[in-house]
């Protein structure tokens, strides 16, 4: 008897203890995304926890009635911020004419003025200066974009898969993506890659800029580091982490280095399956690219196709107006 | 007594919350979706996926439509040192959509394999080469295609793209299609790096051509020499322009024909086109079949740009059927 009624104890204790975590687990899971800003601490110096951003898979897109997917797809716009220099005319000249068209807004940032040269002229010769500059520019001249793409000259990006990507991020929450290197403790995403910063990472960026001592103008005097990694420290103080850009299979969706040069690696790696190994079929950058190859990779990604290849893609992107290479 | 029974309790609320605590986390992810990646000859996939290098999400229903009712043969001229260097990379990228693919060369190599033609290797011998792999051919495969592609080992060639233009047109009637040069022969003649292909009709009457002495070696050079005996035998030069009048077989890498220049003296190689030549992004189909002097690198970059780098729900501007609509309407 007694038996029996320690055993309902427990086990009525045992129904309610199940029923109150699931309760908690069900509400936590409703609090959608990760915060970057808060999980990061617990997850310092654990490399299994890479930060990583996905793109939808089509299951997921699928699921979405088409609507919202439509004013999504409408609402995701991008900024470009494009660095140049009036060595490289070209490459400027070929980016107008190119990638860029497809950016909602498309301004290029130089180091110094020159003739025939439309863009805004920073009056910098140093990088990492050059780069403030730009993105507070940016910042201050997004109107109603919420996205913000810093790219080299030498980087092509398609703004399609980019879009894809972003799609169903919170541009007021606060990250930055592209491909992510780590160096020592500190993971930063690579210039060279292009990279991608929502509203709210450029306003904290901007406001931290007058912090002279976290985040110095020119730079940390001491030691000298790339750019890419004065940013990195600057938006680590803000309490912001690189996100890698990945594909729905996890495969890095920005490379700093052209097709060309990934061929060839691959090549000389294994010649079998050499395309398949290379690149994902929603690549956003390739870096290290010359004028001429980023007008063979417009006429290859906008136009080139073979017949009868259809895709039954969950968004529609337009082509835009006034443009004839693409 | 009670005081037990309170510990029971309490007992069985920090296992029950545990339990489900321990479900909820350690449960694994949905697991990805398996991929059918049938590019890779996985055993068991049909010949058709493979050759048609589709993506699990892709509906390739109309590119697999038209394989079936549009069979395509190519030959690529290649010679032994080659093989290696060059035809490998052939091999495992573009020919790969053919119906049927045979490499010409002067020696029998069973390994790769080459068909080994009655003759010697050299620029004075491509003619020769040309002449004895369409009667190797005419003897051995007839039946085995619609149409005949001749290329280079240094030809690109996209296969849905041509099958899409010879889709519309009638093999038992005799015509050859590619890029058309002229001057030399009346009707022009057709780029022999750029490929160019014969319908049944075309290769019976070159065939006939030879065996009768109405068509003889006049040339080494292989492109005017056919297209001189094509003429002879009455068979046409066809167009092979989009609907857009734009050009689909390439006798140049892209890079040559679509980077915009400022305009210049006309170079030698524009001056062969039969129609005006276009710079810039009129130079291209964007349905383009061939482009040559395609290095090995290159080919597997035009393999990747064309059936896998894509713009995520792009509405592509050229819409071939669109164009053919409004052409049939504006005709007289």
């Amino acid at each position: 008897m007694k038996m029996l009624s320690e055993g309902s104890s427990f086990l009525k204790g045992l129904l309610l203890g199940a029923l109150f975590c699931l309760l908690l687990s069900l509400l936590g899971s409703l609090s959608s995304e990760p915060q970057p800003n808060t999980e990061h601490g617990d997850d310092h110096g654990d490399d299994h926890h890479h930060h990583h951003i996905k793109a939808p898979s089509k299951e997921e897109l699928q699921r979405m009635p088409e609507d919202l997917r439509m004013q999504l797809s409408q609402n995701v716009r991008v900024y470009c911020a494009i660095m140049v220099q009036p060595k490289i005319l070209n490459f400027w000249a070929t980016a107008k004419d190119t990638w860029s068209k497809h950016c909602d807004k498309a301004v290029f940032y130089t180091s110094e003025s020159a003739k025939a040269l439309e863009a805004v002229d920073l009056q910098e010769k140093d990088e990492w200066p050059k780069i403030r500059k730009a993105l507070k520019h940016a910042f201050e001249n997004a109107g109603d974009l919420r996205w913000f793409f810093l790219a080299r000259a030498t980087t092509f990006a398609i703004i399609e898969n980019l879009k894809h990507l972003l799609l169903i991020k919170d541009s007021s929450q606060a990250f930055y993506m592209g491909n992510v290197v780590k160096a020592g403790e500190l993971e930063y995403v690579e210039y060279d890659s292009g990279i991608v910063f929502s509203y709210e990472t450029l306003r904290q960026l901007v406001r931290i800029f007058n912090d002279e001592e976290r985040c110095p103008e020119r730079g940390r005097a001491l030691w000298k580091l790339s750019e890419e990694k004065e940013l990195a420290l600057c938006l680590k103080y803000t309490g912001v982490y690189a996100e890698n850009g990945e594909d729905s299979r996890g495969k890095g969706l920005f490379n700093k280095k052209s097709v060309s040069a990934l061929i060839s690696e691959g090549l000389a790696k294994s010649p079998s399956n050499v395309v398949e190994n290379c690149c994902p079929d929603l690549a956003v950058t390739f870096g290290g690219m010359s004028p001429n190859q980023m007008q063979v990779m417009m006429f290859g990604v906008y136009r080139l196709r073979p017949y009868g290849h259809i895709y039954h893609d969950s968004l529609i992107f337009m082509p835009p107006e006034g443009s004839d290479n693409d | 007594m009670r005081f037990r029974s309170h510990l029971f309790f309490l007992t069985g609320l920090w296992a029950g919350f545990t339990f489900i605590k321990l479900c909820v986390y350690y449960v694994p992810e949905r697991g990805h979706l398996p991929t059918i990646h049938s590019s890779n000859g996985v055993a068991g996939n049909s010949h058709r996926e493979k050759r048609l290098h589709l993506h699990p999400e892709e509906d390739g229903g109309g590119a697999a439509k038209l394989a079936r009712k549009v069979r395509v043969l190519c030959w690529v001229m290649t010679v032994p040192k080659n093989l290696k260097t060059r035809t490998q990379h052939v091999r495992a990228t573009w020919t790969q959509h053919c119906d049927k693919v045979l490499f010409m060369s002067s020696v029998n190599e069973t390994s790769f394999p080459t068909v080994g033609l009655n003759v010697k290797e050299g620029r004075d011998q491509l003619y020769w080469k040309t002449i004895r792999a369409f009667q190797y051919i005419h003897q051995n495969h007839f039946e085995d295609a619609d149409w005949f592609l001749k290329a280079d080992d240094d030809t690109y060639v996209v296969l849905e793209n041509l099958r899409y233009l010879l889709s519309k047109h009638d093999t038992e009637e005799p015509v050859y299609f590619g890029r058309r040069f002229h001057p030399f022969v009346r009707q022009g003649y057709m780029s022999g790096g750029a490929g160019y292909v014969l319908s049944r009709e075309a290769l019976r009457r070159f065939i006939s051509g030879f065996a009768t002495g109405k068509c003889t070696h006049t040339s080494p050079i292989e492109d005017l020499a056919l297209g001189r005996c094509m003429e002879i035998m009455k068979v046409k030069a066809g167009d092979s322009r989009d609907a857009s009048k734009r050009e689909t077989f390439h006798a140049f890498p892209p890079e040559k024909h679509v980077v915009r220049k400022i305009p210049s003296k006309r170079s030698w190689y524009l001056s062969y086109d039969y129609y005006p030549t276009l710079e810039g992004p009129g130079c291209c189909s964007d349905l383009s079949v061939s482009f040559h002097y395609v290095p090995p690198k290159l080919m597997y970059e035009l393999e990747y740009y064309t059936y896998h780098l894509r713009p995520y729900g792009y509405r592509y501007r050229f819409d071939p059927e669109l164009a053919k609509r409004k052409l049939n309407h504006t005709s007289p």
